[in-house]
Formats: C-alpha cells, structure tokens, sequence
C-alpha cells in the first residue's frame, strides 16, 4: 500500500492527447476507449430510462390522473424495462468488462479487439433502432418480457413489436459477440502466473457472466425468431388458437434466458463491490475460493429456476415444487457472498469514500430485495404476489438496490483509472445520499402497495384502496434521482478536466490495474507481469516489486517501447451498419436488405482478409 | 510456464496467451457451445410440438382432410434423407483430409497416393461439393414438401420442421461459403502448414454442423 504515499506523478493524464477527433473514435479497437464509448452511451440510455420511468411515476402520483393514455403507459413501461437492462445495464456492465478485463489480467488488449468494437457499434445502432420509436408514440407495448401469444400480429398488429423483436434480436447478437471476446480474453490471455485462483473477483464474475451470455442468449434468439417467423412469415409458433401451439412455450423459452439474465445483471456488480469493499477496509477480501464458489453456484442454479417466473400459470404440484426449491437454494451461495463481504468489513480500516458507501448500500439493500425474493419462492406466497408492486419493489431492490448500486461503486472507483483524475468526493458523498435515499423512498412503499393488492402494469387506479399514500410516497421518492443524476453528471464531467490528479494508485488497492498509470496507456503493460499473488502491490515487498516499476512509467508510446499495437479500424463500424440497415429493410423496403447484406459482407470480408497489426519483426 | 510456447508460428501468436493457443481456437469452441444452446431450443420445440399438430400432413403417419376426403402420405421421405445424410457424413471425411493436406503441405510427397491425399485444394473442393449436395437435396426436400401441401404455415409440424432444419441449412451454407473463401485463399498465395489454424477453426464448425445433423435426423427422421 506505500503507493498512496508516492507523491502524484506530474503527468497530463488528458488521455489519449494523440489519438483525438471524431474519426479516431469511429475506427478505434483499444479496449479502454471502447470502453468510454459503452460509458457514454450507457450513461445517457441510463438517463432516458430514468426520464420514462418519472413519467410513470408521475402519471401514478395520485389517483385517476391522465397525464398520459393508457396506451402510451403500456409503451412507457414496457420501454422502461427493455432500456434498463439491455441498453443501460448491461452496457454499464460492459463498460468495467471492457476496461478492466484486460487491466486486471495482465493483458494488453482484448483478444479480439475489432470485434470488441463490432459490439459495441452493433449496440449503439440496436439502442437508437429501439428507442427511437418512442418519440413517434409506436414503441414497444407489450411488456419487456414481451409475452406470446399476446406479442403476435394477431393481438399486437402495429409496428410496435416488431421493433422490440428485432431490436432485441441485435443487441443479442453485440452480446453474444462481446461474450465470446471476453470469454476468450479471460481463458487465454492471462498473464504468467494469473491463475484462475488468482484472478481479481471483478474478473471472475464478469468470466462467469460470459458463461451465462454464451448460454441464455441462443435461447432467447431461438424464442424471438419464432417470434420474428410468426410475425413476418405466419408460422404457427404462438398460434394457439387456430393451430394448437402451447401458449407456455414463449414463457419457458424467455425465462430460460430471462432469469440467467438476472444474474447476467447483477453478477459484475458483486464482482466491482468486491474489489470495492477490501480496498476501503484494508482487507484482503473474505473467503476469497467460497466468493468464486458461490459465483459459480449461482450461475449453475440460475439456469434450475426459471418456471419461478411461472406459478401463476398452474404448472401442478411437482414442478412448483422443484422450482421452489431451487430458488430458496440459490439464496445460499448469495447469502454466502453477502455473510463475506461483511466479513471483509469487519474490523477493516474502513474508509467511507462515495465508493464505499455505494458497495455498502448494495450489500444492504441487495439483501432487502434477496430476503423479499425467498418470499416468492414459495408458490403459495407467490399467488399472492405475482403481478403486484410487490415484486416490483423486489427486482428495483435486486436491481437498483444490487446492480445500479454496484456499477456506481465501480464508477467512482474506477474513474481516476478512465481519466488521470478523482471526482468530487463531496459531490460524491451527496449523489450517495440523495440516490439512498430516493431509492429507498421509492420503491419501498411499493411492498406495502403491492401486499394490498395493486398490480402492476395499470395506467392508473381509484382512490379509497388504501394505495393512494403508497403511491404518493413512490412518486415523491422517484423525484429525488434527477436531481443525484444531475449532481453526478455535474461532478463527472467537471472532474474530468479539472479534478485533482490521481496517480496510478489514489486508493491504495491492491490488484494489478493499479500498477500502471492513469489512464493507462495504449498498451496497458510496457513489460507483461509475472503475477505471484492475489493482491501484487499489498505484498509489503511493493519496493521490490520490479514489474510495477517498470509499469508505472510515463509518457513512453508503444512505439518507444516496441510494441505492437492493432491498426485502427472503420471496417467494425461498417459491418455494424450493413447489418443494421438489413434489419431496418425487414420492417421499411425490402431493397434495404440486399444494401445491407452487401454493405455487411463485404466489409466483413475486407475486415477478416486484412492484418490485425503490423508483421512482428 | 506456458511462456517456452509463445513463440509459435501463426500470424496473432507472438502475442504471449496462456494456454499457449491460438485465442481463435478457444473462441469458436465457445461459440460452438453457445451453438448447442440454439440448436437445443430449436430442437425442444420440434419436440415438444410433434403430434400435436392439427392439420396434416404429418411426418410419419397419414392423414385425411376431412373437408376433401384428399388423402396425405406420411410426407418424410427417409430413403432420399437418408443419402443426404451419408453425403453430408462423407464432407466431414474429406474435411479431416484437408486440414491433414494443409498440415502436411510442406513435407515431401514421393507416391502418387501422398500427393493425391496432400493436395488441399482437392480436398476442399470435396468438402465444399458435398456440402452443396447436401443443400441440394435439402432444396428439393423443400420444394417438394410444399408441392404436397406442406408449407412453414400449414400447421405445428411445417413452422417447427422448416424453422429447425432451415438453421441447419443456413448452417451448412455458411460453412460451404467458408470453404469457398478457403479455396480462394489457396489459389491465391496457397495454404501451407502456417495457415493450418484456418482451416482446423473452419473443421471444428463444420463437424459440428455435421454433428447436429446426425441429432436432427435421428430425432425428427428416424424416430417415429
């Protein structure tokens, strides 16, 4: 830990001073800045999901109020749902997988940096086809789970769905994409000595997060295709009334992806908490084999419980039973993570940074959505429940309370590393409380509303059902997040430019990311490591520790050192297009989707028949 | 240390890796797995929907329309699948062939047998030739399915029928396109043992196509 003590090093850290303008952003594949594209467009779905979820909160302040149509209500919340996870999430999410992957294993980039840059593009391209929708009142309106039949021509005929089913169908294939990358970089692009047991926690959860993307996705592409078929096509998928399809077939398919897609949500948010919480407690972190155990036993047991999204439908005894039991056994290896991360805390050095207090608020408030989650387990209990604010207060406690808690620890952890600079930590501390606060006001009274019987999904309600404080109170709190939001995008960018200057270790950690500068420079490593231990610079030998030393040198370019670095390159962006065009000509002309297809191969063949980097000499 | 093997040949491995392999080689057993997962729900629903069409025609049994009295034969046709199956069987012997001919190029050829067994370039063509057989027959599967009044909308068995070995004809067409682009690149500057990893990445799909094929047809042809 002597690195706090080094005084900050008199660098520039304006990243990337030489690399700048709008075409080096279009045709870069360095992971890092990669991963600064994910943060700001993340960011601002982030904020657009935010603004749709204060129109509904809004429309259902009180009683009998009109300030949107039913119809466009179904739009609201459906594009809430779809947004927060699978364009503000996930892609939040993306941005530490991007960024620290690499950094934390030693690695100089990804192993595939092109197609990491095909993903991302293919996600910025599928977030505007789906959202854009909404200005012109034709979003999607059946839900985020988009429930067949209900979703077929027959019961949904405008253009609505057909965005969200196509729309899905391309942030799928940037996932998949992005999965295999990661996938790849995580097994074979360790550094000497990085064994798995060796790994920091952030990059096992994010490696057993891949797992579950290569597996979950195919499922849910195979339902939507169906989907897309019965739609376009008229086969007879969901057709259950003239064809005698299963009306459950959508649901078992979606929720084999859908609930391995929880944990897809909120496992690289454990994994950032448990890089945050021993830093600040001066601990090495507790139980380090049972944390990477407990990993892996959810995602196994993650894929044993999806019918739990399905009592309702009157499965018969055996199977609610199974799927009873698998979900109460999955709040062991959770409970487990929760029970080590306390022990990190115990008797630590704490610190409350703003970093600090976000780890500690999701390890209180993912257990409150936890504990009401082993609530519905139970099938009984879960009649009661299914469809009311009480299982919308759970998933926003599991979700904002556990994944968007997580991601705000990492980004204030992280953010001396992206930038060179620290943010505002009193800024921090009040964007902390006031989001604490906001969200427990929120969604809170959503269990008491729920528990008397409101459900969820209505545009609006009469008065005189006991809902109306409830309500009131949920509203009140939903007003608070603009103005943390603000406060944070405030303190994020002026501190950009103008915060104090980090150095490469303003916190004292111990994992490999911060034994190189901030920012890192191209090339992350100017000599690869040789990783010895869990924790490199938290050896007490730190003086000794030669790699370091020679990592954390300045201002030296990959080509003083003799490294080779990939080329820039357009050619991703441009088979982004070329399938996204193809897509678009599925719902407009369908010329569009011979453009497409031959704007997509043939940049995709003069990407696979060109060089990565230059020949090695 | 892995790191004695990190000086290889191949274009991408003087990068250091810690399995000492090429990342693409890990990459497309990832993506095969998640391959599994696709085929896996396509061929649940086919499953889970076999014998509970309506309407014929059906797959093994024959049915009569009862608004016509017209009467419809079990519409698979197992003899005809059957030696598209072994052509397709066959592809995957001569892929082995040609990923052995890339990886051998550079040794000396003295009979008349090493030189034929060595030569890629015939080898792919094999590949890529039984691999279009195979679509053909698939093709006129199709075409004739729908002359009988089968189509992907008639009932529950045409959407999950069609949809399902549609994938695996997709599959295959990517994969003959693969190999193309492969013969190109060895007309061009000529395959040697250096490029064997392209061709071994391009094997491991195409056998796996094969694999799943040898699921379909068990499940949706051979058994009743």
């Amino acid at each position: 830990m002597a690195t706090t003590a080094r005084p900050a090093p008199e660098h520039s850290p304006d990243a990337y001073g030489e690399h700048s303008g709008l075409w080096s952003w279009l045709s870069t594949v360095d992971h890092k800045r990669i991963g600064i594209l994910y943060l700001y467009t993340a960011l601002f779905f982030f904020m657009f999901g935010g603004v749709e979820a204060i129109i509904i909160r809004a429309q259902l302040g009180a009683p009998n109020q009109h300030l949107v149509s039913a119809e466009f209500y179904n739009q609201l919340f459906t594009m809430h749902g779809t947004t927060m996870i699978f364009l503000a999430i996930m892609p939040l999410s993306a941005v530490f997988f991007n960024f620290l992957i690499p950094l934390q294993i030693g690695a100089r980039d990804v192993a595939f940096p092109r197609l990491n840059a095909f993903s991302y593009w293919v996600y910025l391209f599928g977030g505007i086809f789906i959202t854009i929708p909404i200005f012109f009142a034709v979003a999607p309106n059946g839900g985020w789970f988009g429930y067949a039949p209900l979703t077929t021509r027959a019961y949904s005929p405008g253009i609505n769905i057909d965005f969200w089913v196509i729309g899905l169908q391309i942030l799928g294939i940037s996932s998949l994409a992005a999965a295999f990358n990661f996938l790849t970089t995580i097994i074979n692009l360790r550094a000497p000595g990085m064994t798995l047991m060796r790994m920091p926690m952030f990059t096992w959860m994010a490696f057993i997060v891949q797992v579950l993307l290569v597996l979950a996705f195919p499922v849910i592409t195979i339902a939507l295709v169906f989907l897309l078929f019965d739609r376009f096509f008229g086969t007879n998928f969901y057709n259950t009334v003239s064809a005698g399809a299963d009306p459950l077939l959508w649901q078992h398919l979606f929720w084999i992806f859908g609930h391995p897609e929880v944990y897809i949500l909120v496992l690289p948010a454990f994994g950032l908490v448990s890089e945050v919480l021993p830093t600040y407690s001066k601990k090495p972190l507790f139980g380090y084999p049972v944390m990477v155990y407990s990993g892996i036993l959810i995602a196994v047991l993650g894929f044993g419980v999806w019918a739990h999204h399905m009592f309702a439908v009157g499965m018969g005894p055996i199977a609610d039973t199974f799927f009873g039991l698998t979900t109460m056994l999955i709040a062991i290896p959770t409970g487990v993570k929760i029970f080590n991360w306390i022990a990190t805390m115990a008797q630590g050095a704490i610190r409350y940074t703003t970093a600090m207090l976000f780890g500690i608020g999701l390890v209180a408030l993912f257990t409150i959505g936890g504990i009401s989650g082993i609530m519905h387990a139970s099938p009984p209990a879960d009649l009661q429940q299914t469809d009311t604010y009480f299982i919308v207060a759970h998933f926003h406690y599991v979700l904002f309370g556990g994944s968007i808690m997580g991601i705000f620890a990492g980004l204030y952890h992280y953010f001396p590393k992206i930038t060179g600079r620290l943010m505002d930590e009193k800024l921090g501390k009040i964007h902390f409380w006031l989001t604490f606060i906001a969200m427990n006001l929120t969604f809170f009274p959503m269990h008491f509303s729920g528990m008397l019987g409101m459900p969820r999904r209505i545009y609006t309600y009469d008065s005189g059902q006991g809902w109306d404080l409830f309500n009131a109170l949920s509203t009140a709190g939903a007003m608070i997040f603009p103005i943390a939001m603000l406060i944070f995008i405030y303190n994020f960018l002026v501190s950009r430019k103008r915060g104090e200057i980090a150095g490469s270790n303003p916190w004292g950690a111990g994992t490999l990311e911060w034994t190189i500068p901030s920012p890192p420079p191209e090339y992350n490593f100017a000599k690869i490591p040789t990783v010895t231990s869990r924790y490199p610079l938290w050896e007490g030998k730190e003086v000794d520790y030669e790699d370091a030393r020679i990592n954390s040198q300045e201002g030296k370019t990959a080509a003083d050192l003799g490294i080779i670095m990939p080329y820039s390159t357009i050619k991703p962006l441009l088979v982004a297009l070329g399938l996204i065009v193809m897509f678009c000509g599925l719902i407009s002309s369908r010329a569009l989707i011979g453009v497409g297809a031959a704007l997509m191969i043939f940049s995709l063949y003069s990407w696979l028949l060109s060089p990565l980097e230059p020949e090695h000499h | 240390m892995p790191a004695s093997v990190a000086h290889t040949s191949a274009p991408t491995s003087h990068h250091y890796t810690t399995l000492g392999l090429d990342s693409r080689k890990v990459a497309i057993w990832a993506f095969i797995g998640s391959e599994c997962m696709l085929f896996v729900s396509l061929i649940s629903t086919y499953l889970i929907y076999k014998g509970r069409s309506i309407v014929g025609p059906f797959p093994h049994e024959t049915w009569t329309d009862p608004a016509t009295g017209h009467v419809f034969k079990p519409i698979l046709n197992i003899p005809v699948t059957s030696a598209s199956t072994f052509v397709l069987l066959m592809s995957s012997l001569f892929m082995v062939l040609a990923l052995a001919a890339v990886q051998n190029k550079e040794k000396p050829k003295h009979t008349r047998g090493e030189r034929v067994l060595g030569n890629s370039k015939l080898w792919l063509w094999m590949t890529a030739i039984a691999g279009a057989t195979f679509l053909g027959f698939q093709a006129f599967e199709f075409t004739s399915f729908v002359h009988e009044g089968l189509s992907i909308r008639t009932n529950l068995f045409g959407s999950s029928f069609f949809t399902l070995t549609g994938f695996h004809g997709a599959h295959v067409t990517a994969g003959v396109i693969w190999l193309v682009t492969l013969l190109a690149i060895d007309y061009r500057r000529g395959l040697g043992s250096k490029d064997s990893l392209l061709v071994d990445i391009a094997a491991l799909y195409w056998h796996f196509v094969d694999v799943i094929w040898i699921v379909i047809f068990t499940l949706v042809y051979l058994i009743k």
